[in-house]
């Protein structure tokens, strides 16, 4: 037997309950509520209203993962510096908040931004003045960091963790300083890591709705939201589910350019 | 020896800022559940009715258990399939690899409500009555890509040479599997069980649509949003959290963690 | 060697599907006797009061499975999904019509439902579902605005306040369709369930201006209660149960039924196609309107009850609160919502360029 049907029965999960009910959402798409065949789904969603949305649900992914990897990189890196005799410990201290409930801890987070919430109470007895936080483009993205940071360090951290501290050592005995240290031998070898972590963090965040909706206090409408309204709201499954392969295509395509920067990329890419 | 310590107390002071980040809401919710007040608005004063109240809940104590039931049956068989999908991915050809890969951003980038939808069809579909076991196959569904992409990247990193090795030195396939590959990559299993459990534990809308009658936990905080969410629920996320930190401080004593 | 290996694996994994299917397709055996009964009650969460279900389990031996939805249309989802799960759901008025109209409800027996004759005269042989053929009213209550006396200058009375300039981000509008747009329409005096796409685009117009102009601070439904009792907003579009429960935490609060009209909504107890258990359900509907059983439902959600008995029980300070016992000249220029499915096409792209605004 070769080694690659260790593959099959991921293969068979996959097929059964990714790639068929996907077909439902295909049939769905390219079809009229009765059933016929149409592509106004499609032609629907390419009015400008509807690409605004599409290109700030893009535009505010892209702020979360590219501040969740401005955090939660040097944090894996350090959990994985040999500093912390309990670092392995403190790894799972950062998905813990995970556990909890998501609607619950977006409420916790509600409370904290509120105009009279925790922090402006605070701010006001402090003597500065209150800020604006809830409703805006900011707390949906703080939300957003919140929720998928975990998902950016750990990949990072496992990768990092069995790097070669040997070759560090030699980096730094030949006069690198820790910058070059860090672009130079660190980064090249946890790509992978970086890799899994930006998949990990921009695909679900490009489709969240629940926070976006809480955060923003319904003033943000992103292509989550839009789905979720047209599935529940409109039961309207044609659009809903074109607009949800739109976005498919667009996220997958992102994802394979960034797999096109990742250098020794064997099990990734595009078709 | 001085830098080193200023960089270490400094790389403490990150991981610091970062982990309240991470536990300041956690914080609110822990003070919430002691609070008179049903709103979450008011603090009118410290309680522990909520903690009463919550053990004489039938329903959330079996979405309780339906929630454990498949988080944990879930965390287990995507582990499983997970790692040996990426082991074979790692020996195949790449364009079969690519198809599978790219397979498995499906769950990940399809909106959780048209995922549960479809899901939802399909099992009317094939006339298969929705409980807690179909709600079982959905979660293993959307949870195993989060292995697969956290074995992955250690699988990347180990040097290929070491399987063919173990082969040569008279190894069976098997034998290599358990003794040179597993314990190479088996951070990357833990992060990926860690992940997935996270993943099945709070997951509401896919559920919802996969199950008739068995309930989770979120999909009880969810459904009770409309009456105003009672801290009971902020009591059971505190007594999980304690638990939860209780298992962990247990652990890192006999400090098993470490070695894995 | 690595044929059984992938044999094992293979067969574990058939095994698991297998006995997955195994268990989701176990019924719960058919011949049962009937004091074994279990009848599936789909319902909003907490929205009956769980000692109502001891005691009816006690009388009639009947077990009862408290399962929840959070919103109309994913039940209307989960209906489709779970033909011949749920005994007895609790649709609003506008679902009901839609289902009648789909022929998704059994017609109910009457016979075993005499205590419908405690229901308020007003509330019975609704347009939505005449002879209350295939349902009965649970609870009820009315669309208006909360609003903070604190932060107002003058007591509320129109939905011209919503579009008022001096409450300018001050105020919380509703993130669903109806009730948005239906205020929309009221506030231009059109009917809310207008189906004339000249009224549908006067009142989008209105409310897409009211966000550009800054005045909508947020579109919540859940939220919007805790918010209030917070003092985040001076003006609220909300529900009168969820009014009830704000007001109760902050007695700034107060709630009115703009003088233009508004919706009356009343959540009903109805009996989805494919039940195995009709007559049960028809004894637990039935219980339901008993006049002590739903005193201890209005006492537990605090929502106004349409029993006449509880009624005629209310203190003189709830019978003066006009979110728990509203006014006969308010329900007088109050209407339900029809279902508008069949024209959601003209309502999809009203609502959306409405979200959409910026």
């Amino acid at each position: 037997m070769k080694r690659s049907w260790y593959a099959s029965p991921y293969a068979l999960w996959m097929v059964l309950f990714t790639v068929v009910p996907l077909l439902f959402v295909c049939w769905y798409a390219f079809t009229t509520p009765s059933g016929a065949f149409t592509l106004d789904n499609f032609s629907k969603i390419a009015q400008p209203m509807y690409l605004l949305v599409l290109w700030d649900s893009l535009r505010l992914a892209l702020y979360c993962t590219a501040l969740c990897l401005l955090i939660g990189y040097p944090t894996a890196y350090f959990l994985a510096s040999r500093d912390f005799s309990r670092a392995q410990s403190l790894v799972v201290l950062i998905i813990v908040p995970m556990w909890m409930n998501f609607l619950l801890r977006t409420y916790a987070m509600m409370t904290l931004l509120e105009d009279n919430g925790v922090l402006n109470t605070l701010m006001r007895a402090m003597g500065l003045p209150g800020m604006k936080m809830i409703g805006t483009e900011g707390a949906v993205v703080l939300g957003m960091v919140y929720n998928y940071l975990p998902f950016m360090v750990l990949p990072i951290y496992t990768v990092l963790k069995k790097m070669d501290y040997s070759v560090i050592e030699a980096a730094q005995d030949l006069g690198c300083n820790p910058l070059q240290v860090v672009s130079r031998v660190v980064l090249p070898m946890s790509i992978p890591g970086v890799v899994s972590g930006i998949t990990m963090v921009f695909m679900p965040a490009v489709t969240t709705f629940s926070i976006s909706r809480l955060l923003s206090s319904g003033m943000v409408y992103l292509v989550g939201d839009m789905i979720e309204d047209y599935f529940i709201s409109m039961n309207n499954r044609n659009v809903g589910s074109s607009i949800s392969l739109v976005m498919l295509v667009l996220i997958i395509l992102s994802i394979g350019f960034l797999r096109k920067v990742d250098p020794d990329s064997e099990g990734g890419g595009l078709w | 020896m001085v830098r080193t310590h200023r960089a270490k107390a400094l790389k403490g002071a990150y991981l610091a800022l970062v982990l309240a980040f991470l536990y300041i809401p956690i914080v609110i919710m822990i003070a919430l559940s002691f609070n008179k007040s049903v709103s979450r608005a008011e603090w009118t004063g410290f309680t522990l009715d909520w903690y009463a109240k919550l053990f004489q809940s039938k329903q959330i104590m079996a979405a309780l258990r339906v929630t454990l039931e498949v988080a944990v049956l879930a965390t287990a068989v995507s582990t499983v399939i997970g790692t040996l999908g990426a082991i074979g991915m790692q020996a195949m050809n790449t364009g079969m690899a690519n198809v599978l890969v790219n397979m498995s951003y499906l769950p990940m980038t399809t909106p959780d409500i048209v995922t549960g939808v479809s899901l939802m069809l399909m099992f009317v579909f094939t006339k298969v009555p929705m409980g807690k076991w179909t709600m079982l196959m959905a979660h293993i569904a959307f949870d195993t890509p989060y292995v697969l992409f956290s074995v992955m990247p250690k699988l990347r990193q180990m040097n290929p040479n070491l399987y063919e090795a173990a082969l040569d030195l008279g190894c069976s396939p098997l034998q290599a599997l358990y003794k040179v590959i597993l314990p190479e990559i088996s951070p990357g299993i833990v992060t990926g069980a860690l992940l997935a459990f996270t993943m099945s534990l709070d997951d509401f809308v896919i559920s919802y649509f996969t199950s008739n009658t068995d309930q989770n936990l979120a999909m009880i905080v969810y459904s009770a949003a409309r009456r105003g969410v009672e801290p009971t629920m902020y009591a059971l996320s505190t007594l999980m959290f304690v638990a939860i930190m209780a298992l962990l401080l247990a652990v890192n004593r006999r400090s098993g963690l470490e070695n894995i | 060697m690595k044929k059984t290996v992938v044999i094992a694996l293979a067969a574990v994994l058939i095994v698991a599907i297998g006995v997955g299917v195994y268990f989701a397709t176990r019924k719960p055996s058919e011949d049962r006797p009937a004091a074994d009964t279990e009848l599936t009650v789909y319902n909003w969460f907490d929205y009956i009061d769980p000692e109502v279900l001891n005691l009816f389990t006690e009388q009639t031996g009947i077990k009862v499975n408290y399962v929840n939805f959070t919103q109309n249309e994913d039940m209307y989802a989960k209906l489709e999904a779970g033909a011949g799960t749920y005994d007895v759901v609790f649709p609003s008025e506008y679902m009901i019509e839609r289902l009648i109209k789909e022929d998704r409800l059994e017609e109910l027996n009457l016979e075993n439902i005499p205590n419908l004759a405690n229901v308020l005269d007003n509330l019975r042989d609704p347009s939505y579902d005449p002879g209350n053929a295939h349902s009965v009213p649970y609870m009820w209550g009315t669309l208006g605005i909360l609003y903070n006396t604190e932060k107002v200058s003058e007591p509320i009375t129109s939905w011209r306040s919503l579009f008022d300039e001096q409450y300018k981000g001050q105020v919380f509008m509703m993130n669903s369709l109806r009730d948005t747009l239906g205020l929309g329409l009221k506030t231009l005096g059109y009917s809310m369930n207008t189906r004339s796409a000249d009224e549908l685009r006067e009142a989008c117009d209105l409310l897409v201006k009211q966000k550009q102009d800054g005045m909508v601070a947020g579109n919540f439904v859940d939220e919007t209660k805790d918010k209030m009792v917070a003092g985040e907003a001076a003006l609220a579009v909300i529900y009168s149960g969820d009014a009830l429960y704000a007001m109760e935490k902050n007695d700034k609060l107060a709630y009115v039924v703009p003088e233009e009209g508004s919706n009356i909504w009343v959540d009903g107890m109805c009996i989805p196609k494919g039940t195995q258990h009709k007559e049960a359900a028809e004894t637990f509907i039935n219980f339901m309107c008993q006049p002590e059983i739903a005193q201890m439902n209005m006492d537990y959600i605090y929502y106004s009850s349409p029993i006449k008995q509880v009624v005629e029980n209310l203190d003189e300070e709830q019978a003066a609160n006009g979110a728990l016992n509203p006014p006969q000249d308010v329900i007088a220029r109050c209407e339900y919502y029809n279902d508008i499915s069949d024209a959601m096409d003209l309502y999809e792209g009203i609502w959306m360029e409405i979200r959409m605004a910026r």
